[in-house]
């Protein structure tokens, strides 16, 4: 298990570092650089990682797929591979086969609702769907009156489409479904809920923007000890020292935070408070460490790592970005005050020594 | 990659949810019985000698010590679970921690046989209580500026000199100290200092207590006048603490102990808002949860590392920079909270009694047990920036 969960990991972060080189990516203004990467990733069968072989998938363990996640954050890579991943996973939740090609989730955000009509169609819209302009099919969760829920999978085409970016230059958009007729559409399992898919996606994000963080600190350092002031390197200078000290601090809580999460879901039995707590846990704790240890990492590169010529910003401004999806950490914040609260302050210290 | 910090998913194991239990059961116990009271982190009486025998007797000191010492060879990881338990409920473990999570280690490390024969076990049995001098009037951070002197003489050795904040010397039966035997050489300026077990309440150790800014005693001035210690009381290579002195630091700095101090006043907050909360105080409660949440799931990784016999000197001092500012920041953030809680909440009165004490605890966190900037020079040194 250990040892395919690397192979499986090795591989994504192979292939990053042959065709995801921040460095290239970074000077190819028109974005060359997606197609070949995506090609290798999608022969190396990791956007369907988590689909049953049954059902078009390489099928991997969540563990595995977990892994693959923080090695793409670690490379910032902005093509839909986490969207994928996800998306196949939620489709094989339904027993539904993954179509090849890019797929992302709708909806992203817990505040947005697609319902199942009558008729089998699905309405609503969702905002700040990642790569949904890039997706060929959207895996989509709806409700229908009663509550119940189904999983489909969509035609892309068949949708309303408005375009947006992210804080990192990454398509963000609004999705519009008007009485679309699915592909196909299947109830999702027992106990299966919205919030479940945003945790999901929520701890995606977190390895993601824990790896960010990891290269962050990883870039600066190095950075520190080139670059040279009143003849000194400035990673000889304590205040520089200290700061990049805290930026560890982030990156190592970040990391943490995020892989206790993954752990948390890689081997749940059910889906109670505590893995509850582990999931929204690190997507609010990595969204602070993206704020706090991103400035830092900005503070330490000085003005060059402010210009779009330097690799800095397709990391801070991604894990920045990636706070937005799934749920911010404001609205789990909240949602996790509220379980807290609602089980008691003796329930407290229990909750938190569960794991 | 420059820095390979890891910190896995260490999950407690089986045993330790028995043992946790069972903690549990005798803390509600101790609590029934009127020995201490959870909700006075304050309270006068923080040693309670009664307390600590039973806590020995129930085998929960020395625990992952070997059993001809006392000890009762257990995990590190079950070890944590009885730390975090009395942490939590505020029980009083002044008399047996410092020894229990410190100088026993140190002992069974380098004290001669017969010494770790006599003394180890009587921690076990919660008997005996510890204190570390370290520190002098002029050498906090800078350790190896210590200048208190062992003189050789006849038989062992003569100390002249002052440690001070030295935490419960006053009732301290040994100490662990460094004092300095030799000059520092011009290559090492760490060279030249020597671990010495000493025993308080001797000729020439005058103890002055020291009071703090919340109106405890706690720490102390220790004033060494031809002081008396024998040869047998070195403790591990003359001239040789420093090499020492590091490898001690991974227990004491990423504990529980680090960033639970001031944990009460959020019990207490979530006890005042009841359980439905507004918006702010549920998106508060919901962050510091999220925040104690991941420092402990970094502590207990630290303590899977131990448990393994590594020497996570640079990730135990990420955890203790975290840690000591998050509760040190945490009184403050219930404070911000609290002024939104009903005039009616039944433990409003405890609430703002914790947190009038919590705040003047809060300076401490970040200085006891090497200061935020001391580490951060140390987890610098292991991003290869020293
Ligand atoms: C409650 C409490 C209990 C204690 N218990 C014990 C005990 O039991 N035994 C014991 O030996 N000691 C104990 N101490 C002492 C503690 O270890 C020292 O206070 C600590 O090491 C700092 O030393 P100092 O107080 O001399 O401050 P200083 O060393 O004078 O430092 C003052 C300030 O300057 C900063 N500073 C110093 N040098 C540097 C530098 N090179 N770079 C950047 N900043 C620097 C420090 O971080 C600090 O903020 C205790 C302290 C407290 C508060």
């Amino acid at each position: 298990m250990a040892e395919s969960e690397n192979i499986v990991a090795e591989t994504a972060e192979k292939i990053f570092a042959d065709l995801a080189d921040a460095q290239t990516i970074n000077r190819d203004q028109k974005g060359e650089w997606k197609a070949p990467l995506w090609q290798a990733l999608s022969d190396a069968g990791l956007p369907l990682s988590w689909v049953p072989e049954n059902c078009g998938g390489s099928g991997a363990s969540l563990a595995e797929g977990f892994s693959v996640l923080s090695a793409a954050g670690r490379f910032a890579v902005a093509v839909p591979l986490a969207e994928t991943m996800l998306a196949g996973w939620l489709l094989a939740q339904a027993k539904i086969t993954s179509p090849g090609g890019e797929m992302t989730v709708v909806p992203a955000s817990p505040k947005d609702r697609i319902t199942v009509n009558a008729d089998g169609s699905l309405s609503g819209r969702a905002r700040g769907v990642p790569f949904a302009k890039v997706a060929k099919h959207f895996a989509v969760l709806a409700s229908n009156a009663k509550g119940d829920f189904a999983v489909a999978l969509v035609d892309g085409g068949k949708c309303r489409i408005e375009t947006g970016l992210n804080l990192g230059g990454d398509p963000s958009d609004v999705v519009t479904l008007d009485k679309v007729q699915p592909v196909t559409i299947k109830p999702a399992p027992t106990g299966f809920d919205q919030a479940r898919l945003m945790l999901m996606g929520g701890v995606a994000r977190s390895l993601q923007i824990a790896g960010a963080l990891e290269s962050m600190l990883d870039i600066s350092v190095r950075y520190s000890n080139e670059r040279v002031a009143f003849e000194k390197k400035i990673s000889k200078f304590q205040a520089v020292q200290h700061n990049l000290a805290r930026l560890a601090g982030e990156s190592a809580a970040a990391l943490a935070a995020a892989t206790s999460a993954a752990d948390a879901i890689a081997n749940a039995t059910s889906f109670n408070d505590e893995v509850f707590l582990e999931a929204v846990a690190a997507k609010i704790r990595c969204a602070e460490a993206a704020e706090k240890g991103g400035g830092i990492a900005h503070q330490v590169h000085g003005a060059i790592g402010f210009t779009i010529e330097h690799i800095l910003h397709r990391y801070s401004l991604r894990a920045l970005a990636w706070r937005d999806d799934f749920g911010s950490e404001s609205f789990w914040a909240v949602e996790l005050g509220k379980l807290v609260a609602r089980r008691g302050a003796d329930e407290l210290w229990p909750l938190v020594a569960s794991r | 990659m420059t820095a390979a910090l890891r910190f896995d998913p260490i999950r407690l194991p089986s045993e330790c949810e028995q043992l946790r239990k069972e903690v549990r059961a005798f803390l509600a116990e101790e609590i029934a019985a009127g020995t201490f009271d959870p909700h006075k982190p304050n309270r006068e009486d923080t040693d309670v000698p009664e307390f600590s025998r039973k806590v020995g007797a129930r085998g929960w000191l020395g625990m992952t010590w070997p059993k001809k010492y006392g000890g009762h060879e257990r995990s590190f990881l079950e070890r944590y679970v009885v730390t975090e338990e009395m942490r939590v409920a505020n029980a009083p473990t002044r008399r047996f921690f410092v020894a229990d999570r410190q100088s026993g280690p140190v002992l069974l490390k380098y004290a001669p046989e017969h010494i770790k024969m006599e003394i180890l076990p009587r921690i076990c049995r919660g008997e005996i209580c510890f204190a570390i001098g370290m520190s002098e009037p002029n050498s906090g951070s800078d350790l190896f500026a210590a200048k208190t002197r062992a003189t050789k003489t006849d038989g062992g050795y003569l100390i002249n000199g002052t440690k001070i904040w030295t935490s419960s010397a006053h009732i301290a039966d040994y100490m662990i100290a460094i004092f300095r035997t030799s000059p520092p050489t011009k290559e090492n300026r760490r060279h030249g200092l020597t671990q010495f077990l000493v025993k308080m309440k001797q000729p020439g150790i005058q103890v002055n207590p020291i009071g703090q800014i919340t109106g405890q005693y706690e720490f102390n001035e220790v004033v060494f006048t031809d002081h008396f210690i024998p040869d047998d009381h070195v403790l591990g290579e003359i001239d040789g603490a420093w090499k020492q002195a590091t490898s001690e630091l991974a227990y004491e700095r990423s504990g529980p102990e680090r960033f639970l101090e001031t944990y009460y006043v959020l019990t207490e907050l979530v006890r005042a808002v009841g359980n439905n909360p507004d918006t702010r105080s549920a998106e508060g409660i919901g962050r510091l949860v999220a925040q104690v949440h991941t420092m402990r799931r970094m502590s207990v990784s630290v303590a899977g590392m131990l448990q393994a016999g590594k020497e996570p000197v640079v990730e135990a001092s990420i955890v203790k920079d975290i840690g000591t500012i998050w509760e040190q920041q945490l009184p403050h953030r219930v404070r911000e909270l609290a002024a939104f809680v009903e005039e009616t909440a039944t433990n409003r009165e405890t609430l703002e009694k914790q947190l009038d004490f919590a705040i003047k605890t809060a300076p401490k966190l970040t200085i006891q047990g090497g200061t935020t900037e001391v580490l951060r020079g140390i987890i610098a040194r292991g991003l290869g920036l020293r």
